[in-house]
């Protein structure tokens, strides 16, 4: 078995990834993340990012093993949707104290899952290791293999402390995890030619069931969607699929290539955000499926609802249309790939003034300058207070952000909308986008801003009075007393 | 008296505990132009920034001293060293508050001595105050937390004043009182002449104003000057046995009296207050205190009827439990499950056979039969399932607006309470149906024992439960 600090490094060399390829032999080793900055540094450490990665399978009891902060402080808190099970919900984490810390946790451990399995009787049970129980070399492989073995149930141990490094190794340490524990162990009962994962799609707000209506008029079966709304069974027999979609970036591309080299399912990258990625999602999913030997009908069936689809959407924006041209969107965006959004907000009218490009690899960036124009604004780390300004200085109409910044843009009075993790709007999909052009209508032109933005009456008399020249009757413009005005 | 006991559990399910940097984080976030830090792994400072996001509906500020495995081996000092330097830098606060993680405790690290190391080497910071406290994740919870920043900022900033603000009272407020409740006390305190000065004092940078510029630290809260001025004050009031040590450790350092009043919900508790607050400033207990007390007992007669009799289970800290716990046993409730993150000298005092420090799995295998449970938001999924309404208490309350106004102190803010838990009863109440009183056996689901057993004879059977939350 690979140790942890292999793994990382096995993640950070990644052929799937021309970014990596580029990197000399040290850059490499380094990762693919920034080294961070005490003092000066935002976002989630690994075992965030493994959370979030694998949480969203709905069946399974998800186990931090450590001090209270890794789970009492975040859990349940994200907006991944099930259709069924809702353990995913529920908090389980062995709380360790003072003298687990002295001497060791892993019996609690053991004891944790035994009380899991009787109590809550689920398909498998995940393992988390934390910073520091990983410091005092807990071994939860060595009890995670035990418990399996005694317990006859998958328990799988997900190696990715916070101390390792970011949320985006979490993601992909994730992956690791699942290659080596889960994907491959189970047959499917059947299968058919039109079968596809979904790898990095987590669910959120409900996404998935923006597209799989699609897919299900399309004769295509998602045979697992990894992890959104996923089944353990389903994960653990998705190495049956005839071809896969990596979704969000390339947070799971270790998943996606690993799985082609193993089980030859050819995947391609795409993007549920936005009306042409969507559209050729759907393309690439039913071309790949049709390499695979299914039957060529499902091409031209495919591009038949892609038409109906298009038609439907652009009709419900074109009504938006006028109201949304030449507003100016500032786009801060963390996981959902900063390109497709951007193009999605072109073709709704708005205008792109600056986006974030943070964590987009340099890929990426070449596609937000073909559709951005040379000059586009690009931020690598926009500081808050930089937000802030522009919105202040009315440089940009909204913000478009993960919650975090939330209040930079709502402290200026400036409109905000929600496109990140905990958000409660979905936008995936053709529905989706029009949901998305039509809530940031709703923002843009929501009645409270003028009212917030209005002075006070005695304000307004301070104002006037410190410019010299201006009258005093002059202090009340009939505009600003109306109520509506 | 109760008995309190503690979970034995391996394996806490749906925890109700959040960890001790957490609390200290929020005790720093009550210094004006503060940057809370911590002293941990990034994930660390991050879940807890989005819990306090999600709580308050505010920018929060708060630092991370990025510790990785290779740092955590070598020690912290460089870290602690950079984040200071690059916060300095920045944000040019007038504290950093530093609070130790699970992470850095566990390997030890003696960060007094690097703080000297680091002092030594930059005398440019030296305006600047650094308050240091340890709170390993694996001891105690929130609340402790807290206390122990306060108990911190109090050793490091106080000191003994030769010249005394006569009208000045120190105020010491537990972590479970909401922004709204201290501005509350503050204007209790005000109508006898007196000044209150918070320490810490949340409704300065938490109390969701708009402020007119951006602040890349904390954006209200105790001032510096009032910091060192501690010891000029007159008395010093301690809301909730959670500020018990920093009340004492106030007076020995400067000699300032103390009172710690354990709660400040409820009839007889506010009497204690205002009577204190008169004797100290001389003054009678002003005409509009008299009044809301006056509002607060008709309330109490109007809401009796529905308040009795009535079994409700709380989860929430110990200092919360004991307010909002012996408050609803003055309103005739029956405590019939009570569950708690750490130890308190209140808890075998509440007015239940047994206190259990656990989560919230112990609190729903013993709320079965209850009418109200009253626990943090993440009881929402546990009220689902029980079907019974749910009164949430607390933080995190992520999935609802205002919390930060929330107000359960005072004559005024017991009414509100009175009032809404009322309601809530009210709107639960079980009507009677043709079976109720008949002889047949009526079909009852073990969930709803206790309305079907608790009110006495010719008990209407519910014909449904409404799964409802408040």
């Amino acid at each position: 078995m690979a140790s942890l600090s292999e793994k990382v490094q096995d993640v950070f060399n990644e052929p799937g990834c021309e970014v990596n390829q580029v990197k000399g032999e040290k850059e490499r080793k380094k990762g693919c993340s920034k080294q961070l900055t005490p003092g000066a540094a935002a976002g989630g450490c690994a075992f965030d990012g493994a959370k979030i990665a694998l949480q969203p399978i709905t069946d399974v009891a998800h186990l931090v093993h450590g001090p209270i902060a890794c789970e009492g402080n975040g859990w349940d808190n994200r907006g991944a949707k099930s259709s069924d099970s809702l353990l995913y919900r529920t908090g389980f984490t062995t709380d360790i104290t003072e003298l687990d810390v002295v001497y060791g946790g892993e019996k609690r451990l053991y004891k944790a899952i035994r009380e899991i399995l009787d109590k809550y009787d689920p398909p498998a049970v995940f393992v988390y290791q934390t910073c520091v129980t990983a410091l005092i070399g807990d071994d939860i492989d060595a009890v995670c293999k035990a418990a399996s073995a005694k317990f006859g149930r998958p328990i799988i141990p997900i190696n990715a402390p916070g101390f390792v490094g970011s949320k985006n190794l979490g993601n992909k340490l994730a992956g690791e995890a699942l290659l080596e524990h889960v994907i491959g162990t189970v047959e499917p009962e059947t299968t058919t030619p039109y079968d596809i994962n979904i790898i990095g799609e987590y669910n959120l707000a409900g996404e998935l069931w923006q597209v799989k209506p699609l897919l299900d008029e399309l004769g295509i079966r998602v045979l697992a969607c990894i992890s959104g709304d996923a089944k353990y069974h389903e994960v653990a027999s998705s190495h049956r699929a005839k071809a896969a979609m990596m979704v969000c970036s390339k947070a799971m591309i270790n998943v996606a290539r690993k799985m082609e080299e193993r089980y030859g399912i050819p995947f391609f990258e795409g993007s549920f955000y936005g009306i042409s990625d969507m559209s050729e999602s759907l393309r690439q999913i039913a071309t790949l499926l049709v390499q695979q030997g299914a039957p060529a009908d499902l091409l031209a069936r495919t591009e038949k609802v892609i038409f109906r689809e298009e038609s439907r959407a652009w009709e419900a924006i074109n009504a938006y249309r006028k109201r949304m041209e030449g507003k100016r969107v500032l786009l801060i965006t963390g996981g959902v790939k900063s390109w497709s959004v951007v193009s999605a907000l072109q073709e709704a009218g708005l205008e792109i003034v600056g986006t974030s490009v943070k964590k987009s690899t340099a890929e990426d960036k070449e596609k937000i300058k073909e559709l951005m124009g040379e000059d586009a604004h690009m931020f690598d780390d926009m500081r808050p207070r930089d937000m802030y300004a522009m919105l202040r200085e009315s440089r940009a109409d909204i913000m478009l952000s993960g919650g975090r910044s939330q209040f930079v843009a709502l402290k200026a009075k400036m409109p905000w909308l929600d496109i990140n993790q905990e958000r409660h709007h979905a936008y995936a999909g053709y529905v989706g986008m029009v949901e998305l052009v039509k809530q940031i209508e709703q923002a843009l032109y929501h009645p409270v801003w003028a009212q917030v933005r209005q002075l006070a009456p005695w304000e307004e008399q301070a104002a006037s009075n410190d410019q010299p020249g201006l009258r005093l009757d002059s202090q009340y413009p009939s505009t600003q007393v109306a109520l509506n005005g | 008296m109760a008995e309190v006991t503690t979970s034995r559990k391996a394996c806490s399910v749906n925890p109700l505990k959040m960890s001790q940097p957490l609390g200290a984080m929020l005790a720093f976030m009550g210094l004006n132009h503060c940057m809370p830090t911590m002293h941990g792994s990034q994930g660390c400072t991050s879940f807890g920034l989005v819990l306090f996001v999600r709580h308050f509906r505010e920018m929060i500020p708060m630092q991370t001293t990025a510790m990785n495995e290779v740092t955590t081996i070598l020690g912290g000092m460089d870290n602690i060293e950079q984040a200071i330097m690059n916060i300095w830098d920045r944000a040019r606060p007038d504290v950093i508050g530093l609070a130790s993680t699970g992470l850095t405790e566990t390997k030890g690290d003696d960060v007094d001595a690097y703080l000297k190391l680091i002092r030594a080497k930059h005398p440019e910071i030296d305006e600047m105050a650094i308050i240091y406290v340890s709170t390993p994740d694996y001891v105690g919870a929130f609340q402790d937390g807290w206390s122990r920043a306060v108990v911190r900022i109090i050793e490091e900033l106080a000191t003994p004043c030769s010249v005394k603000q006569l009208n000045r009272i120190n105020v010491l407020p537990g972590c479970h009182l909401t922004p709204g409740d201290l501005e509350e006390i503050r204007e209790i305190i005000e109508a006898f002449e007196l000044v209150a000065v918070f320490i810490p004092d949340i409704s300065g940078a938490l109390d969701g104003h708009i402020p007119d510029n951006f602040t890349p630290t904390t954006l209200g809260g105790t001032t510096r000057e009032q910091l060192h001025s501690m010891g000029a004050a007159r008395a010093t009031i301690a809301i909730g046995e959670q500020m018990h040590a920093a009340a004492i450790e106030l007076e020995m350092k400067t000699g300032v009296p103390y009172t710690v009043f354990d709660r400040l919900t409820g009839l007889a508790a506010n009497d204690r207050l205002l009577q204190h607050l008169s004797s100290l400033s001389g003054r009678p207990v002003p005409q509009k205190y008299r009044r809301q007390r006056s509002q607060l007992q008709d309330a109490m007669l109007d809401a009796h009827f529905f308040t009795g009799g009535k079994k409700v289970a709380i989860g929430a800290e110990p200092d919360l439990l004991w307010s909002l716990g012996s408050f609803l046993a003055e309103m005739g409730c029956e405590l019939s499950a009570a569950v708690t993150t750490t130890h308190s000298p209140l808890l075998e005092k509440l007015p239940i056979a047994e206190v259990l420090i656990g989560d919230l799995e112990d609190l729903e295998a013993r709320a079965a039969g209850c009418d109200l449970l009253i626990t943090h938001a993440h009881g929402r999924q546990m009220a689902e399932r029980m079907q019974l309404p749910l009164f949430r208490v607390g933080i995190p309350t992520f999935d609802r607006l205002g919390a930060a106004h929330k107000l359960t102190v005072g004559y005024r803010g017991t009414r509100d309470l009175v009032f809404e838990l009322g309601n809530i009863f009210l709107s639960h109440a079980h009507e009677a149906t043709p079976s109720t009183w008949s002889p047949e056996p009526i079909n009852c689901s073990s969930d709803c024992g206790s309305s079907c057993q608790g009110s006495g004879a010719g008990i209407p059977a519910p014909t449904s439960m409404a799964a409802a939350t408040v």
